[in-house]
């Protein structure tokens, strides 16, 4: 029996997800900076962001009302009276040495999503039940140079960006998730599937796992089957893809497993999630409890909002991804299964895009979920991350449906697109790629295959038909495949006098 | 012309609107007299000569070219150095911030500079407001110019030492517990803190954000008023900041007339423990009110006695986490030998930036927000500060302002306190309840104590955004005093105030 098993049969794991969310609001949550990614260092920055003496916050109207819209969409009730408040400690990636958050008194609280998984008895639902949504803004990134670490100790300097400073981050907290039994690293990901689909609808954030607009930090504790009281409890950063969510959880398991089987006691600590060996390291200590001396924020007003604004940003939320996704199912004439496949990967937006320039609900599927989804999950990230749009997809579709391209060169196609050499017809024409169905240019080829098998040639003068095939398959390895082989076939025998 | 350095804000405006004298002829005196005279006050940090000069001439050219100009346009001022101008420094008087230059304006400076009022540079204070006398300045103390021997208040003590020397007619102060009333009572002139949110903060470095407020020094009610109308208004970089219009205490300073107004005596603050001198000025000023046919009582604010505990729990809490910033990491001080961790460069660098009274409210602040303590101690604060504010609220249901001798004594002598601080925190004892309950109150001088002949104030406490009351009231007393001591009571300082 693995590890795995044998852990899930002697302990009750208990789940919590603590998710941060950048929003993609056009300036920063407490000043009128840039949240543009990828600007030069320090350039998007201003004597409120960079926390400079006698600077006041202003709150970002829009970033509030994001954050509501998301307890919204996560069935949460949204506060009457809610403030900001300073989270105290002293780091250099803050500028302030105080981080701008919200304590007791967050914008939403009690909420739930509910996601299926597939289990051993078909598929079931899982309630992840929220604990709170609110709204706090980002630190600066550090970068430590030198040393071996790429940690602060040991590194030769750090250099700090404060671009990121005061980005607006929703911090959305779980409570604990019990009775998930084995499927506690598939429940973990499918919340995170289903809360990136929301977020993605909701049009409150990019999502990117890979640009730290979307981070998970993951909580586990065991409990011995049977007993009441929940065991320590190890916080996992550092999990930044969808496949990781799992890979973490399960290998947390497994190591708590065998800590508690030798008799050890889970330390309550920070843990880094290993991308390369899949396993947690251990962080910080969290033995000492952490004293951010919490206190409201003197500089901001509380945030009162009004009852029918509320109930308007209620009445105005898109669709539920669930409830989307069972529409579209039946629209796109998608088996259940299909669907849920297809969103595991992140690629219902893409197929609704795809099928919006033309192409037929099957194809986009088969491209996606078929050919990229390959792609994706050999280069480690998500569909959505692949450099090829709905709109490359759709003009690959349609050259295949034209005979312009064959199967096996759109693949081609789409390589060459992901290795970014271009658009569809860019790559086509610089790789000189399309079907050769110009009877012109097949016609020598043609010619130089019947010379070369002059025995085939004449049976199928005699009418034996049959092995045409030789020819047409000479034609092919001439034309190094681009031929439309039907064409070539044609034309063979109408040049044998067929 | 006389000395320029004598006149008033008004006078000055009146001289520069005829033409009889320039902007920069005015900076110029009161240039020379800082020049002369500073050395014995130390009353600026900073003295911006090319900018001041700059300024006037500005001023001069638009008159000159007859473009519309503010009504104190060309008139000197003085800046407590708590408030940032661009390309001046800004040190809050602490080492900590030495060599800072600031990349941005307040939003005061702001409107000063567009009324064309000329900042002659940046004055002394108790390290980041932190103190009732300047001392704690870690460049070095003011002295009072009424007696060089005597403190000039706190914290901005460079700005009320700078107008009763003469050296500006107006100046800028922030008032976080008293620190714009406290000085104006003893050094004999007039300041008053707006409503809070009345003048933005932004630039203001911020002590206790929940309490600083900057403020108006002047010599006289109207000039107060005619610089509090400056700075005031509405400011959408201050989330705090009042969107109402500024009150017209222009107009209510020029009213000199309480007749009918109910004016109400806090019971808790004067008696036992209060200089006699400070007293008998203040039961004259009573007199003085009911004379002009004010109708006077006495009115309990019952929680007012518990204002300085709760003051001193709240402010040094904001205040621990307001000055977490000044981490060498940066701007100013970095102590660093090359290789400090970053957390002991943070902490060499405060250890050796701030000094003891800003070491001890950090340490007092960061107690009583720690998560064991915060119930006890802040959230507790928080709820007393309600009730004092309800005290006053109640109070305002049956009087037009409220009225207290400012502070509890004269000025004491330099370094009398300095090892003591609660007697030094007893100096805000009369000033705290406003400050808490955020509503605008003002010192007027009311005369010379008996015993040492040095200013007495009186406090002036009106409700919220109605900051006319007190200069209503400020303005009347000022009248019917000037007429009795046939001028200002500035004009009585020795040697070198008034002495025109
Ligand atoms: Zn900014």
């Amino acid at each position: 029996m693995s590890t795995y098993d044998e852990a899930i049969k002697k302990y009750d794991p208990v789940l919590g997800l603590e998710t941060h969310v950048e929003l993609s609001t056009n300036s920063k949550m407490f000043c009128g900076c840039s949240t543009e990614f990828g600007a030069e260092p320090n350039t998007q920055t201003c004597p409120t962001c960079l926390g400079l003496p006698g600077s006041l916050p202003v709150a970002n109207a829009i970033g509030i009302e994001s954050t509501i819209r998301i307890g919204l969409a996560l069935n949460c009730s949204i506060a009457a009276y809610s403030r900001f408040a300073r989270k105290n400690y002293f780091y250099p990636d803050m500028p302030k040495d105080f981080q701008t958050s919200q304590y007791d008194e967050p914008l939403c609280s009690n909420g739930y999503l509910d996601v299926l998984v597939d289990t051993e008895d078909g598929t079931k639902p899982f309630r992840v039940e929220i604990e709170r949504v609110h709204l706090e803004e980002d630190t600066g990134k550090l970068t430590h140079a030198g040393g071996t670490t790429g940690r602060i100790h040991g590194a030769d300097y750090s250099l700090v960006d404060y671009n990121r400073a005061g980005i607006p981050l929703v911090e959305i907290v779980t409570k604990p998730v019990p009775d998930t039994g084995e499927y506690a690293p598939l429940v973990a990901k499918a919340y995170v599937t289903e809360l990136r689909d929301l977020l993605r609808g909701l049009n409150v954030s990019d999502v990117r796992m890979e640009e730290g607009s979307l981070r998970c930090d993951v909580n586990l504790s065991l409990t011995p089957k049977g007993s009441k009281t929940w065991g320590t409890r190890t916080e996992t950063k550092n999990v930044n893809s969808l496949r990781s969510v799992e890979r973490a959880i399960k290998s947390e398991i497994e190591r708590q497993s065998l800590e508690l089987d030798k008799g050890n006691i889970i330390k309550q600590e920070t843990r880094h999630f290993q991308e390369d060996t899949g396993t947690t390291r251990s962080g910080r200590s969290k033995e000492v409890a952490e004293e951010y001396r919490y206190f409201p924020e003197p500089d901001l007003v509380p945030i009162a909002p009004d009852k029918a604004w509320i109930e308007k940003l209620k009445k105005d939320l898109p669709e539920q991804p669930s409830i989307r996704r069972t529409r579209l199912a039946k629209e796109w004439n998608f088996t259940d299964l299909e669907m849920r496949d297809v969103a595991t990967l992140g690629g219902v937006d893409l197929i609704a895009d795809t099928i919006a320039q033309g192409t037929s609900p099957a194809s986009a599927r088969k491209w996606w979920a078929g050919e990229l989804s390959g792609h994706a999950s050999k280069a480690g990230v998500e569909l959505i991350d692949l450099k090829i749009t709905p709109t490359d997809i759709a003009r690959i579709d349609a050259l295949v449906n034209d005979g312009k391209l064959t199967d096996k060169l759109a693949r081609q196609v789409i390589e060459a697109v992901l290795n970014s050499e271009g658009n569809p017809d860019e790559v086509i024409k610089k790789r000189n790629l399309s079907v050769v169905s110009d009877d012109s240019a097949l016609i020598p080829a043609i010619e130089e295959a019947i010379a070369a098998n002059p025995d085939a040639a004449a049976k199928i003068r005699e009418g034996k038909v049959q092995v045409v095939g030789v020819i047409v398959g000479a034609v092919m390895k001439t034309t190094g495949g681009s031929a439309d082989a039907a064409k070539v076939r044609e034309l063979v025998l109408k040049t044998l006098g067929q | 012309m006389s000395d320029l350095t004598k006149l008033s804000a008004l006078e000055l405006s009146s001289e520069l609107t005829k033409g009889s004298v320039s902007a920069v002829e005015v900076t110029k005196a009161h240039l020379d007299r800082i020049d002369s005279l500073d050395k014995s006050v130390q009353s600026f940090l900073h003295v911006d000569k090319t900018g001041a000069i700059k300024q006037a001439e500005e001023v001069d050219k638009n008159r000159k070219e007859n473009k519309k100009v503010s009504a104190l346009a060309g008139v000197p001022l003085a800046l407590k150095d708590v408030l940032t101008q661009q390309g001046v420094p800004t040190t809050c008087g602490s080492k900590i911030l030495e060599g800072w230059i600031p990349p941005y304006d307040s939003t005061v400076v702001k409107k000063l500079k567009s009324a064309g009022i000329v900042i002659l540079g940046k004055t002394n204070m108790d390290e980041f407001a932190m103190g009732s006398s300047t001392e704690n300045s870690a460049y070095f103390p003011t002295k009072n110019p009424w007696d060089l021997t005597k403190i000039p208040g706190g914290s901005s003590g460079g700005s009320s030492a700078a107008v009763s020397a003469f050296f500006a007619p107006l100046a800028i102060g922030t008032d976080t517990g008293g620190s714009i009333r406290q000085p104006a009572a003893v050094t004999g002139i007039v300041g008053a803190k707006p409503s809070y949110g009345g003048v933005s903060r932004f630039g203001l470095v911020a002590f206790a954000s929940s309490l600083d407020q900057a403020g108006p020094f002047a010599r006289t009610v109207l000039d107060c008023a005619m610089l509090h109308e400056v700075m005031a208004g509405h400011d959408p970089l201050d989330s705090t900041s009042i969107n109402q219009p500024v009150p017209d205490v222009v107009s209510a300073a020029k009213l000199q007339d309480v007749k009918g107004m109910k004016i109400g005596i806090i019971k808790e603050l004067g008696g036992e423990g209060w200089q006699t001198g400070v007293l008998n000025r203040f039961n004259e000023s009573v007199e003085l009110l009911k004379s002009m046919g004010a109708q006077v009582k006495e009115i309990s604010i019952p929680h007012s006695l518990y204002a300085l505990a709760t003051y001193y729990l709240i402010a040094p809490s904001e205040a621990s986490s307001n000055l977490a910033r000044f981490d060498g990491m940066r701007y100013g001080l970095r102590v660093d030998d090359g290789n400090f961790s970053a957390e002991e460069v943070m902490n060499k660098t405060r250890e050796k930036g701030f000094g003891k009274e800003v070491k001890r409210r950090i340490m007092i602040g960061t107690y009583a927000l720690s998560s064991g303590y915060y119930h006890a101690y802040y959230a507790q604060a928080q709820k007393v500060r309600a009730l004092i504010a309800q005290d006053l609220t109640n109070a305002f249901k049956e009087v037009d302002v409220l009225i207290s001798p400012t502070s509890p004594t004269t000025a004491w002598g330099l370094g009398e306190r300095v090892n003591n601080p609660m007697a030094m925190y007893l100096a805000d004892l009369a000033t705290l309840p406003p400050s808490l309950a955020g509503i605008p109150a003002m010192s007027v001088p009311i005369g010379l104590a008996d015993e040492d002949k040095l200013p007495v104030g009186l406090q002036i406490v009106a409700p919220f955004m109605n900051d006319d009351r007190m200069y209503r009231v400020g303005g009347a007393i000022e009248a019917s005093l000037k007429t009795k001591w046939n001028g200002l009571l500035i004009d009585q300082a020795p040697a070198l105030g008034g002495a025109k």
